[in-house]
């Protein structure tokens, strides 16, 4: 059995542990191994983290057994690790090493998971192609020419090619479900706040949510559980309780009878690709055959999603990202003439093209004379289609579209076409704005090529999200295929 | 709305980022580019609609004042570009 | 001053409030750490931590907005300000903008030159404080010290109607003491604790336009102030009488020229961008919470000062320099206390011993009075054994001496010590007198015949004998007696 413990799920691995089928030293080792084997051809690790792996999978035997103590798994490297370099992508923070930890990876590693290393990603997460990164571009498993999606593209991969059972991510416009969407797998996007935000390294505040990766959407609620809770250091965090995600899943996909689905008729307008549509249409059906009952419900402000994303998300990153200057930590140009040629010299030389480019969306649209016409505009916009997804959630329990519009494209495809790359989001983007909840299911191929099938729920519905992808997942086996090289 | 390079500079200036020649009118096309999409919001009808800051209508959670945080300096300057004394150190600014 | 010319001023204070810790972290606001012992993460502006607000500042904020007469704001929103700054870590400030926390009060100032005015606050809004940039010492570069970064401010601006320097300093006199009465900030100017920005420009008198202003910033004396704006108002007259025009910039004083001069840092256009800090909710302050604070709010300055005149009968000056500061006036209610009660004989006895010989020796040894080494009950000890003639007044400037010297705890253990009890037995004093006279035939003899100016050598002498323990009224009764029979 040993040989299989990348594709069980994680409910098995800790049956196993606790079995003493196997070692948490050598459930970590097979990972390790697959990561030698196999990380080279894809690139979704910046920092592997061997050695510190090892010496938590030998402490672990002695801790209390719950659902991830001893499960490896990969750290998006946007989350600030204490001791191990955080780079986020970037030139930028290639030498930085936080001395203190994210909130949620903290989390994570008080539950007893073993960091296996930090995911390669877009720069700063911007991007949807992790071809931004100055690591170089990671590979879609499925097909190693194409991109496996951004921002999160090394913990997508990573999850897909069995190199971890589960990884983090992070979503400001769709960074964990679409990347899951082209990699075949799992991933959810809980509410904003649900999550702390605390040594998650910012792009977009009132955007950015972490999340997490599997190939099951049990795995996922494993991994939930452990991540979500309030945070006094976050202010944007809810005091809520946090349910036993997983305990709360359903046995049988007995729970989608009369389960109401909205489909936004705007999300499968022109655009969507035929093959696309296809499997997420077959999806549906598999829900009404369960007795789901499926409504079609308008969105009608979707239209506006991406423009006002690429208002505000650019404006807070320009802030967000002010803070990198070369002084206490960070890139530091050679021999500055002065102070302001070491603030100059030093970005240009940490920051690739696409963050300078919404460092300069955002100052201009923050700047004086164009504030009301832009960025006002945009937090208008922003209220009114977030106010269409609470008028569609008082009819329907849960909104089921594609995740995107067509499967992973070509590395290089579309890089010199910002505009083009950015409309690509436009299924994901709203529920960020909105601060939903959304997650990305395997929903079949399309000419050999994942297809993601994305639910949203309302704010704080996580359970009723995985519920629903899990009963799916119990209806279907699409997220048990592999990418034949990587099986 | 089309920036045009003096645009560009000017942006990059209050951005601090330094750009050189060849790039200017690189990034006054895409920029361009993209306030053109962007534009599209101008035929949205917001009169009277509340601006949306955040995804949640909460307000703050405040602390309570009390010192909880300890002397990390020297973690803080192991990764300091450079540094003297406990001070980090910039080239000369003058008043 | 030429006539011809009106002056207007517009101040901007930045008020530290005096928490434990930061406004968005835990780490300590004390003074004078070592450099940068003090920044944590959140202070330092490192990758990923994010700002968490203080409860303390709010409610200290709010008090401040109470008591100058303004708007709390139910809902007030923090924003972003950026500008690149080696002090500033984050690339930007957190400061409010359009929602401030405090908006629309006012202050009562008076000067000799244009009596009493009410100056209106336009607003007051919280921000951080940045950190220290040191300039000496480091070989031609600069050093960034971090631990001011981020200290809770209240920066309070005023309406541009202040019409003088001596005004401008009433005004800056005014509210240091206002918010060292409402305890929100230790008013240490030294250390930064009260800082003042000064808006200068001037106009010919009957324009109704603003003139070009100018920008003082970080004075940090009242003394200061007003020379600075004193020599401000001065070059920018002659300036345009020159023929020249003022330029919009930031100026700083030199203390020791006196004089101002435009900074050398190249000036950027500013544009700093504000827009709401996502990191950060909307700060809501219910009404109960305004009531209760309302309801706590100590006597302010000028209610106090009122009472003083009213109840206790005091002049107005008197009245002016013990509510100057809250620890003064305090002290001279604790005096009354241990006295057994305020009279108006009682309290004009407390305040001059208060507004002088006490503050003398604050002055002499550079004590504030909360440090005082002569305790409200100590001096309201001495205070009873004057009002009841047990000491008279020189004896008792001793005795205050002995006090402040640590001699005794207590004022009758010094007048028993040093014997300094008045004689208030007439025929002890009986005996002196006509020992006087008997040794002085010579001016009883010009006394009588006329020349009654001797009476006070007399009285003298009988002092003199007396060791100043006799009473100089009783004396004079006695000897007048016994010289006219």
């Amino acid at each position: 059995m040993t040989d299989a413990l990348h594709r069980v799920s994680v409910s098995t691995l800790r049956a196993g542990l606790t079995a003493g089928d196997f070692s948490p030293a050598e459930l970590t080792a097979h990972f390790l191994d697959r990561i030698e084997r196999f990380d080279s051809g894809l690139n979704t690790l910046v920092t592997r983290c061997d050695e510190g792996a090892r010496r938590q999978a030998d402490a672990v035997a002695s801790q209390k057994a719950e659902a991830l103590s001893g499960i490896p798994l990969i750290q998006k490297d946007i989350f600030c690790t204490e001791g191990v370099r955080t780079t986020c992508g970037s030139r930028m923070l290639d030498q930085f090493i936080p001395p203190y930890q994210a909130t949620s990876a903290a989390r994570l590693a008080e539950a007893g998971s073993v960091l296996l290393g930090k995911a390669n990603m877009d720069e700063f997460a911007m991007g949807s192609s992790n071809e931004t990164s100055y690591y170089g571009p990671v590979r879609n498993p499925w097909d190693t020419d194409r991109v496996p999606g951004g921002s999160s593209g090394g913990s997508a991969a990573a999850v897909a090619a069995g190199l971890a059972p589960l990884a983090t991510g992070t979503d400001t416009g769709g960074s964990i479900r679409q990347p899951a969407a082209l990699c075949g797998i799992t991933g959810l996007k809980p509410t904003y706040g649900r999550v702390s935000r605390y040594g998650m390294i910012a792009f977009a505040s009132s955007l950015d949510q972490a999340g997490c990766f599997a190939r099951r959407a049990e795995d996922c609620a494993h991994m939930l559980g452990r991540m979500a809770g309030f945070d006094p250091r976050d202010s944007t965090s809810v005091d809520a309780p946090v349910p036993d995600y997983h305990g709360g899943l359903p046995a049988d996909p007995g729970m989608l009878k009369g389960l109401k689905v909205g489909l936004p008729k705007e999300y499968f307008a022109d655009g969507l690709v035929p093959g696309t549509r296809g499997c997420v249409q077959a999806a549906i059906d598999e829900l009404a055959g369960q007795g789901a009952e499926i409504v079609e419900v308008t969105l009608p402000n979707t239209g506006l999603a991406v423009p006002t994303y690429y208002v505000l998300a650019p404006a807070e990153a320009s802030s967000n990202l002010a803070r990198f200057d070369g002084v206490r930590y960070g890139h530091r140009c050679e021999q500055p003439r002065d102070l302001e040629d070491l603030y100059l010299r030093s970005r240009a030389e940490g920051f690739g093209r696409e963050v300078q480019r919404r460092i300069m969306i955002g100052a201009y649209v923050l700047s004086a004379g164009y504030y009301d016409a832009y960025y006002l505009k945009a937090q208008k916009t922003r209220r009114l289609i977030a106010d269409d997804f609470a008028r569609v959630f008082e009819q329907v329990n849960i909104i089921a579209s594609p995740t995107t519009q067509s499967t992973a494209f070509r590395l290089g495809e579309k890089l010199d076409d910002p505009v083009t790359m950015y409309l690509n989001d436009i299924y994901t983007i709203p529920a960020n704005l909105a601060g939903l909840p959304g997650i990305s299911v395997p929903a079949g191929f399309d000419q050999g090529l994942p297809v993601g099938l994305q639910l949203l729920a309302p704010w704080f519905a996580e359970q009723q999200l995985l519920n629903v992808a899990h009963a799916y997942q119990l209806l279907t086996d699409w997220h048990l295929q592999w990418p034949e090289a990587y099986a | 709305m089309s920036l045009s390079e003096s645009d560009v500079a000017k942006v990059a200036q209050l951005a601090k980022l330094k750009l050189n020649e060849s790039q200017v009118p690189e990034y006054a096309a895409e920029l361009s580019g993209i306030l053109e999409m962007v534009e599209t919001l101008d035929s949205a009808e917001t009169d009277g609609v509340t601006p949306m800051a955040h995804p949640l209508d909460l307000s703050a959670r405040l602390r309570a004042d009390s010192v909880t945080e300890t002397d990390h300096r020297d973690a803080f300057q192991a990764i300091a570009p450079k540094v003297e004394d406990g001070v980090y150190l910039v080239p000369r600014v003058i008043e | 001053m030429s006539t011809a010319w009106e002056t207007v001023i517009g101040l901007e204070v930045h008020i530290q409030l005096n928490t434990q810790s930061k406004i968005f972290s835990g780490s300590s606001t004390a003074y004078g750490a070592a450099a940068n012992s003090q920044a944590s993460a959140v202070d330092l502006g490192m990758p990923g931590v994010l700002p968490v607000i203080n409860a303390e500042v709010i409610r200290k904020a709010a008090l401040f907005g109470l008591a100058i007469d303004a708007a709390v704001a139910p809902q007030s929103i923090f924003a972003r300000k950026h500008y690149f700054y080696p002090d500033l870590p984050k690339g930007y400030q957190i400061s409010q903008y359009e929602l401030p926390i405090v908006s629309g009060g006012h202050l009562d100032v008076e000067t000799a030159a244009l009596g009493k005015r009410r100056i209106g606050i336009t607003r007051a809004h919280l921000e951080e404080d940045a950190g220290k940039s040191l300039h000496e010492d480091y070989a031609g570069q600069t050093g960034i010290d971090l631990n001011r970064a981020g200290t809770p401010l209240i920066e309070c601006v005023s309406e541009p109607e202040i019409a003088s320097a001596a005004e401008a300093a009433a005004y800056a006199r005014k509210l240091h003491a206002l918010v060292c009465y409402l305890g929100i900030c230790d008013g240490n100017m030294q250390e930064g604790s009260f800082r003042v920005d000064a808006n200068v420009s001037v106009r010919r008198r009957g324009e109704t336009t603003f003139g070009t202003r100018t920008e003082t910033k970080n004075l940090n004396s009242f003394r200061f102030l007003e020379k600075a704006i004193e020599y401000e108002i001065e070059r920018q007259i002659d300036v345009i009488e020159g023929g020249g025009q003022i330029v919009q910039e930031t100026r700083l004083y030199d203390p020791d020229t006196g004089e101002t001069r435009a900074m050398r840092s190249k000036e950027e256009a500013h544009d700093y961008r504000y827009f709401p800090d996502p990191d950060l909710l909307p700060v809501v302050i219910e009404p109960a919470f305004l009531d209760e604070l309302k309801s706590g709010l100590p006597e302010l300055p000028d209610a106090r000062r009122a009472r003083f005149e009213q109840t206790l009968a005091l002049d107005a000056d008197s009245a002016a320099l013990l509510t100057s500061t809250r620890a003064t006036a305090d002290y001279f209610e604790a005096v009354l206390a241990s006295a057994g009660g305020a009279t108006p004989e009682r309290a004009r006895l407390a305040a001059n011993w208060i507004n002088g010989e006490l503050a003398a020796a604050l002055n002499r040894d550079d004590l504030a009075i909360q440090a005082s080494r002569v305790a409200p009950a100590q001096l309201a000890g001495l205070l009873l054994r004057i009002e009841d003639n047990t000491v008279s007044g020189n004896a008792a400037k001793s005795v205050f001496e002995g006090l402040w010297q640590g001699e005794a705890d207590a004022a009758d253990a010094i007048i028993e010590a040093r014997g300094l009890k008045q004689i208030t037995d007439s025929s002890a004093i009986e005996q002196f007198v006509d020992e006087v006279i008997e040794s002085n035939p010579e001016q009883v003899e010009q006394y009588r015949s006329g020349k009654t100016k001797v009476l006070g050598f007399l009285v003298g002498q009988v002092m003199k004998a007396s060791k100043g323990k006799a009473k100089p009224q009783d004396v004079s009764r006695l000897m007048q007696e016994k010289l006219d029979t």
